[in-house]
């Protein structure tokens, strides 16, 4: 018989502590997040997918072409290519194509952290669900574009 | 005996109506509720305050197909979930919503009752015996010994009130307690019954849930252990009559406590008694299930054998001889 | 509740638990040997996500194994982050700078408390109980949104750098880290204690099921809250001391009791003394860069290294073979949950099914960091 009183009384009494508990908290707002519906706001760090960065005045993309990005990335999902800079005084190289293989991205952020010339950034898309896997080899030089055109 | 046909054909429909409308809605409440205790919403998308939810839910498992596994025993499989639906309305049949209200009076309504509840344990057991998933057989092994194990104290309890309103009849029973409070059997006045009565309500509560298969005694279908216990192998309309039967099992175990304990169809006050009334009482009760089941973990198979044989039958058989007592000292 | 199995004629069958169950957290399988509902053998099956994690980080530089780190043990990947930036640091000669040390502990620490209260809400979850997951998930998304403003990921973080940390946290993070200890410290009696511990259901459930001996940690090698919680008292940060844990002043709970019971309370104090760690931190949190001076090609010398870090599972270890070039020659972990888990089969015999399943609730299993 030891501890069977005891075992009823502190029992009933915990189970009577829970119930007032949770009753209290069915008077109290909800704390969700209604998802699509609700948009947050994205911290200033937050990764999302790369994107690259334009220029201030032409909107052509910073990048130069290194490629130290593509070498940083430890998931292989950047391909880049460029070409010699044409006409008058030019030098370098320019970018004619960037893509991001998304489906292997892992978002360490290697690759923004190895650019030395300020054209690689975080978007902060958060959306990202398709039910076709092509739409996530994203061709961010078309992304730059499309967006210098909503910006004019 | 014509109006005798109307008669029949008004309750055939009525009760259809309430068991219906109570086994779609009361998921609906279940999950809001719980939302609400979680702190979330719920149901929202379809209809107003996802109000049509049970009408999306119904149609989705109307259309899907009844899949029968390899393996099964074919008709026991397709029979058990109907058997788990029909128990449940009949019993409606005896239950007195108020004065004028109720299908069929019967002089051992009480006994019909407890008959019926225990069919829908067998629905469980055959259920989980034709899957033949070992998942399912564990489930109604359990759900089983945990029904035998909680129908002695209920109905130890339930003798006490036969005892105390001298009938076997739930009409009788709910009459015998009209006139205000102090008058229902948890808190009976007359021979000084409320000194063992609220303990004798907590017991016959507590083997409702337990009896319903409810958390957290709900150790059938423990979807942690037995992913869904005796539902395992159900998909389609066969897991929504499973469903449906055991939210019909809870309207069927509050009505029976509102009958035997707060007095039926009886105004707190003895002023208006009606079958809002009733209808308040058993969605208070209700509600108090789904509070419960959102609060609490579940129990262990032993454990739930521990306090009904422990704790349950002890206290309720203790009442029994205190209540024959006080009626033949008083 | 230990009860004597009898195995007369042969009444036994066999339950294969997983890959795909609910109580598995993942896709660790169990065959279980039950008589009746009496475990009369069980024996976790390995390698359903198995990724080669190992064998990635010799195709790849240092730093470009970094990210992986978070995805072993994706509920206490700061911890990770932190090993392997240890071993490397150790083995190229990298100093690092305090401010960021002192970073790195109060980031580790409120992972290490979400990982807790993960573990916290699915152990309940286990047991049957729903609605504490989500008042759990409340706290933890609380530090969820901190580590993302400072990390810049929500869950698989790769935060540390060879020779500091990618970011310095900001006052914002520092007032929303004091916040959140009120609050957490606010809630715990109520929502943790109250609704849960004190709970009569749990406590029978738990209480005295799944009694690990001390011999059979040692025998086993099981670290973390398993070992602590059967009255040994080892934690690396302790007795081990790395980074900048030997300047604050926190407890190592031990509890003797050996059983679920214990272990669940070890993980309850913990979180209590990873709140302590982080105020002193936050108080003492000292001004300068938070990234040393490193190298940008890492080659560190020819040999072995060995660092080890307390994760909210146990002891994790990394071994680190390095020939002199740019990428690892080979890296090996041994991690807590591997070692917590080779237990199961012995503890678990002549349990009832549904004990057995909240024992091994009770150890915390991470299975992605078992395969690796």
């Amino acid at each position: 018989m030891n501890g069977y009183w005891s075992d009823i009384f502190t029992g009933s009494k915990s189970l009577v502590t829970g119930l007032l508990i949770t009753a209290r908290e069915f008077f109290k707002p909800v704390v969700t997040e209604q998802y699509p519906y609700e948009v947050p706001t994205m911290t200033p760090l937050f990764r999302g997918h790369i994107e690259l960065i334009g220029n201030e005045e032409t909107g052509q993309p910073n990048c130069v072409v290194c490629g130290l990005c593509q070498r940083a990335c430890p998931s292989i999902c950047i391909s880049l290519e460029g070409k010699k800079a044409e006409g008058e005084g030019a030098k370098g190289k320019v970018l004619t194509s960037y893509v991001l293989d998304f489906t292997k991205c892992s978002l360490c952020g290697s690759c923004v952290e190895s650019c030395n010339f300020n054209a690689l950034r975080f978007s902060k898309e958060y959306n990202l669900a398709s039910f076709d896997k092509n739409d996530f080899i994203m061709d961010l030089l078309k992304r730059v574009e499309d967006q210098n055109r909503c910006k004019h | 005996m014509d109006t005798s046909i109307w008669r029949a054909l008004f309750y055939l429909v009525g009760i259809m109506a309430f068991a219906g409308l109570n086994a779609a809605y009361l998921g609906w409440c279940e999950r809001k509720g719980a939302a609400r205790i979680q702190r979330r919403i719920g149901p929202c998308e379809a209809g107003w305050a996802g109000l049509a939810q049970p009408l999306a839910d119904g149609l989705k498992l109307l259309s899907k197909q009844l899949l029968v596994p390899q393996g099964v025993d074919g008709i026991i499989f397709r029979v058990a979930p109907v058997l788990a639906m029909i128990p449940a309305i009949t019993s409606m049949v005896v239950i007195p919503f108020s004065g004028n209200i109720e299908a069929r009076a019967m002089e051992l309504s009480v006994l019909l009752l407890f008959a019926l509840a225990s069919l829908g344990m067998i629905a469980i057991l055959l259920g989980g015996w034709a899957s033949g998933n070992k998942y399912a057989i564990i489930s109604s092994a359990r759900a089983v010994s945990q029904n035998l194990a909680y129908e002695i104290p209920m109905l130890v309890t339930v003798i006490t009130i036969v005892m105390i309103s001298g009938s076997m009849n739930l009409r009788e029973i709910a009459l015998d307690q009209m006139g205000g409070f102090w008058h229902w059997n948890i808190f009976r006045l007359e021979n000084g019954h409320f000194l063992t009565m609220w303990i004798s309500f907590i017991i016959f509560f507590i083997c409702s849930v337990a009896e319903t298969n409810r958390a957290p005694f709900d150790m059938a279908e423990a979807e942690s252990e037995l992913v869904a216990g005796f539902m395992t192998e159900y998909g389609s309309m066969g897991f929504g009559l499973f469903m449906m039967g055991e939210y019909l099992n809870i309207v069927v175990g509050a009505c029976l406590t509102t009958t035997l304990f707060l007095g039926g169809w009886d105004c707190p006050f003895g002023k208006t008694p009606g079958v809002w009334w009733f209808l308040v009482k058993i969605y208070i009760l209700i509600f108090t299930f789904i509070w419960i089941r959102w609060t609490y973990p579940r129990t262990q198979i032993y454990r739930l054998l521990n306090l009904s044989w422990k704790i349950l039958i002890p206290f309720s058989l203790a009442n029994l001889l205190i209540t024959a007592a006080l009626i033949k000292v008083f | 509740m230990t009860v004597p199995i009898s195995l007369r004629h042969d009444e036994t069958f066999v339950l294969n638990l997983g890959p795909q169950h609910p109580a598995t957290h993942g896709v660790l399988r169990v065959i279980l040997t039950l008589d009746g509902e009496y475990v009369v053998k069980a024996e976790p099956v390995l390698g359903y996500v198995h990724r080669m994690h190992e064998k990635l980080a010799e195709g790849g530089t240092f730093a470009q194994f970094m990210p992986n780190t978070a995805r072993m043990d994706y509920l206490h990947a700061l911890a990770f982050n932190h090993g392997w930036a240890l071993v490397v640091e150790k083995a190229a000669g990298i100093e690092v700078p305090e401010r960021a040390e002192y970073i790195r502990v109060i980031t580790v620490e409120l992972n290490r408390i979400a990982s807790h209260l993960l573990w916290w809400a699915a152990f309940l979850l286990d047991l049957g109980g729903f609605t504490p997951l989500l008042y759990a998930f409340d706290d933890r998304e609380k530090i969820i949104d901190l580590l993302e403003r400072v990390t810049g990921s929500r869950l698989t973080y790769c935060y540390m750098r060879f020779g500091g940390v990618y970011n310095d946290i900001d006052d914002e993070f520092i007032a929303g880290t004091r916040d959140f200890i009120k609050r957490l410290r606010s809630r715990m009696p109520r929502f943790y204690h109250d609704l849960v511990t004190h709970n009569i259901i749990l406590i029978k459930r738990i209480k005295d099921i799944g009694i690990i001996t001390p011999e059979q940690c040692r025998r086993y090698g099981a670290t973390g809250p398993v070992a602590r919680g059967s009255g040994i008292s080892y934690d690396i940060r302790k007795n081990e001391p790395y980074s900048v844990y030997p300047e604050f002043d926190f407890d190592i709970p031990v509890f003797d009791e050996c059983d679920s019971m214990a272990r669940y309370m070890v993980r309850m104090h913990e979180m209590e003394q990873s709140l302590r760690i982080i105020e002193q931190a936050l108080d003492k949190l000292p001004d300068g860069p938070v990234m040393g001076k490193a190298p940008k090609v890492l080659k560190p010398e020819a040999g072995y290294y060995y660092s080890a870090v307390e994760t909210a599972r146990g002891s994790l270890g990394h071994r680190l073979v390095c020939d002199g070039g740019k990428n690892p020659y080979k890296v090996k972990l041994r991690s807590p949950t591997f070692s917590n888990l080779s237990l199961y089969g012995e503890v678990a015999e002549g349990m009832m099914l549904a004990d057995a399943l909240a024992f091994m609730g009770s150890l915390d299993l991470v299975i992605p960091e078992i395969d690796r």
